[in-house]
């Protein structure tokens, strides 16, 4: 059971990671990077290092996803006004 | 043809990384044995806090370091004479913002709390605190900093200065940051107490000084 897990688990990061390098839209690509830091997160704590879990999901997800997503929009802002 | 020879380079370079993977060396230190040996005398129960606050004190040191220089970096280049102005937000975004920031504070003091004796500490009840800040911010609750003002200047400095101060004043007991054994328990939860405060200012910073509402006028 725990095997199947690890191994959806392994795939579904090697999956949001692939993803979110080729997807051609920038904000679905932030959005699987969020994907990807929440998943990396889950794998910290199968492997037993619930700390680095913890700060991958506050800092690595959380913190760069908002980040990213704010570039985003003022990126988007100065191509919506010439 | 090129596309080909690009897959063949990238396949034989993860051959290599992977060979190299499993014929790594194992490790000729094992640091286990001792940390475990010595958590009595570190004032706290949780190895991973005992080593980054304890042992390798100075590591986390210079980590609050960078992460100050960081924003001082980003105040140096991003004009405070902008207007910033909270935009509102849905007032469903609103209203879960206002409940959810007191569980969040009350999960920072509590991760705050528990790093003395399971996973947690400084670096993380900062990052949910700046996570807090940031969803104000995005509620529109909360709106952007501009130049920092001297209440919000010893915020960001307190870690810091928390941190130097106790290890000045330890400089006599031989090493940097050896606390006294009887001590070390309290002088965890002072620094860390100031490096939470700090990093959630820093970290927050890092979002709430870059924010500008570029499409107010």
């Amino acid at each position: 059971m725990t095997f199947a897990f690890d191994l959806l688990l392994a795939s579904a990061l090697l999956w949001s990671a692939v993803r979110t390098l080729t997807t051609p839209r920038l904000d679905r690509a932030i959005v699987l990077f969020i994907v990807f830091g929440l998943l990396m997160a889950l794998a910290w704590a199968r492997l037993a290092a619930p700390d680095i879990g913890l700060a991958e999901a506050a800092i690595g997800a959380g913190l760069t996803g908002a980040l990213l997503l704010d570039a985003y929009g003022v990126l988007r802002r100065r191509r919506e006004r010439p | 043809m090129k596309r080909l020879a690009v897959i063949a380079v990238a396949a034989a370079f993860v051959l290599v990384l992977g060979s190299a993977m499993l014929d790594l060396a194992p490790t000729a230190i094992d640091l286990r044995g001792p940390v475990m040996a010595n958590l009595v005398q570190s004032g706290v129960e949780h190895p991973v806090t005992a080593v980054l606050l304890n042992y390798r004190g100075y590591d986390t040191l210079l980590e609050i370091a960078v992460l100050l220089l960081a924003l001082l970096a980003i105040l140096a280049v991003t004009d405070a004479a902008r207007p910033v102005a909270a935009r509102p937000a849905h007032p469903v975004i609103e209203t879960l913002a206002r409940l959810a920031v007191p569980l969040m504070i009350l999960v920072a003091v509590y991760l705050l709390w528990a790093g003395a004796f399971r996973p947690g500490g400084a670096f993380q009840a900062g990052a949910v605190l700046a996570a807090a800040a940031v969803l104000l911010h995005l509620a529109g609750l909360l709106p952007g900093w501009r130049a920092p003002r001297p209440r919000l200047r010893l915020g960001l400095a307190a870690g810091f200065a928390v941190f130097l101060t106790v290890a000045a004043a330890l400089l006599t007991q031989g090493a940097l940051l050896q606390y006294p054994p009887e001590a070390a328990g309290g002088l965890i939860l002072l620094i860390e107490s100031g490096l939470t405060l700090s990093l959630a200012l820093i970290l927050a910073g890092l979002f709430l000084f870059l924010s500008r509402d570029e499409a107010a006028p």
